[in-house]
């Protein structure tokens, strides 16, 4: 299975890990990236970037991934396909990575990229119907929606593109948000209101999504606390993201109370040798370009950690 | 490292395959669907690792849009494993391979 030891570790392998794995390689660190598919991250949920400097005719999320991978490759990134089980970090010294077949792995030093996955509502109906009308993926599954009517719910970037995206192919997009404003980014929303096959229904939540063997309607609660229901053959739930955190030792690396791994600006966490990079750090804005920014930081603060230690 | 025991099915094939004496796994999938390209090696890796007890298979849901449609998949990926020409369970999105080691053990 090759080496079981290696100065530097990268988990993970979305914008931050892949720029990561770029700096590692091209500082020559004895570096591997992990990463439990092919790389990419939430990157690859997106149809189109169009804020990440340096495309100034925007760029698909696919081949975004595909050139950051293509470019940390042409400085012999070493990746491997694996799943960690989980992280154990025990003392200043002992760093260790269990696989899901019970092999191990052990560093030096560790950057964490593990990134985010889409939220759940958490409401009845959604997990019995998920991939039967139920997604969370706008650009991965809207093309089984032509001519139909769909809901989309939520407010934010992702939200609001998506549910232009889906107007390609959906007749009718409804946006059901818990607010009375979109938190996206204007840009976006004036794309969206322009969209004359998008509709709003504001401040209300979605409390079910019903139907016997796909979705049929989502079940309305508004703000005044009225009941009412609307038909739509999917849902596509797109609520932010909740950190892909389920094989770090949470307590011992300070997460925030929703999961997140807090670093300070060198990226490090309260465990010496231990980095944060990308959406897995706890903070305010998750975007590819600072996740990428992060992860360059954190290769500088690991090569000097590697360096100045012992 | 693509593997050559993955078989890529279509309609046609489709029903031959699932009735097999062995369970079958089917990963639908599309080419310019991200979370799929995500999960190909490890569907591959899991053709290696179970070769000869499930066969692993893949269908692009845009050259075959017959059995998708009979299977109600409205999402991909997503794959399904079957036993003896029956679903026995089916799962979406880009899952890790634990997972879908589970999934497969439902049917051994």
């Amino acid at each position: 299975m090759g080496k079981n030891h290696y100065e530097l570790v990268i988990l993970g392998g979305g914008p931050a890990g892949l720029t990561a794995g770029l700096y590692a390689a091209r500082a020559r660190i004895d570096h591997v990236l992990i990463e439990k598919g092919a790389p990419g991250g939430q990157v690859l949920l997106t149809d189109w970037v169009d804020n990440y400097p340096g495309f100034p005719e925007g760029v698909s999320g696919f081949d975004l991934m595909e050139k950051m991978t293509a470019h940390a490759k042409r400085f012999d990134l070493n990746t491997i396909t694996r799943e960690v089980q989980s992280v154990v970090l025990d003392g200043p010294d002992i760093k260790k990575l269990i696989f899901i077949d019970d092999s191990e792995m052990t560093c030096d030093a560790l950057i964490i990229c593990s990134g985010a996955s889409a939220n759940k509502l958490g409401i009845p109906g959604e997990a019995e119907l998920s991939g039967k009308g139920v997604s969370y993926c706008g650009t991965c599954d809207a093309p089984f929606y032509r001519n139909m009517n769909v809901a989309v719910i939520g407010g934010g970037d992702t939200a609001v593109q998506e549910a232009d995206y889906l107007t390609r192919f959906a007749s009718k997009v409804t946006i059901i948000h818990r607010r009375d404003e979109l938190r996206a980014t204007k840009i976006i929303q004036e794309i969206a209101f322009a969209n004359e096959k998008i509709d709003y229904i504001w401040n209300t939540q979605v409390t079910a999504i019903e139907g016997k063997d796909e979705v049929e309607r989502v079940v309305l609660l508004d703000k005044e606390g009225n009941k009412s229901t609307l038909d739509v053959q999917g849902a596509f739930i797109l609520i932010g993201v909740t950190p892909n955190n389920e094989m770090l030792p949470l307590e011992q690396l300070n997460a925030d109370g929703w999961g997140f791994i807090r670093a300070d600006k060198e990226t490090l966490t309260c465990v010496p040798g231990v980095f944060a990079a990308g959406d897995i750090q706890s903070k305010v804005m998750r975007q590819i370009v600072n996740a990428c920014g992060e992860a360059a930081t954190a290769v500088i603060a690991a090569e000097h950690y590697l360096t100045n230690r012992g | 490292m693509a593997s050559d025991k993955v078989q890529q099915i279509s309609d046609a094939e489709f029903d031959t395959t699932i009735k097999s004496a062995q369970p079958t796994l089917v990963d639908f999938w599309a080419p310019w669907c991200g979370p799929c390209k995500a999960i190909g090696p490890v569907v591959e890796e899991l053709a290696d690792e179970y070769d000869g007890k499930v066969t692993i298979a893949k269908m692009n849901v845009d050259d075959n849009p017959v059995t998708p449609g009979k299977f109600g998949i409205r999402a991909i990926p997503t794959l399904i494993i079957f036993k003896d020409g029956e679903v026995v369970d089916q799962i979406t999105g880009a899952v890790g391979k634990s997972q879908l080691i589970e999934l497969i053990n439902k049917a051994l």
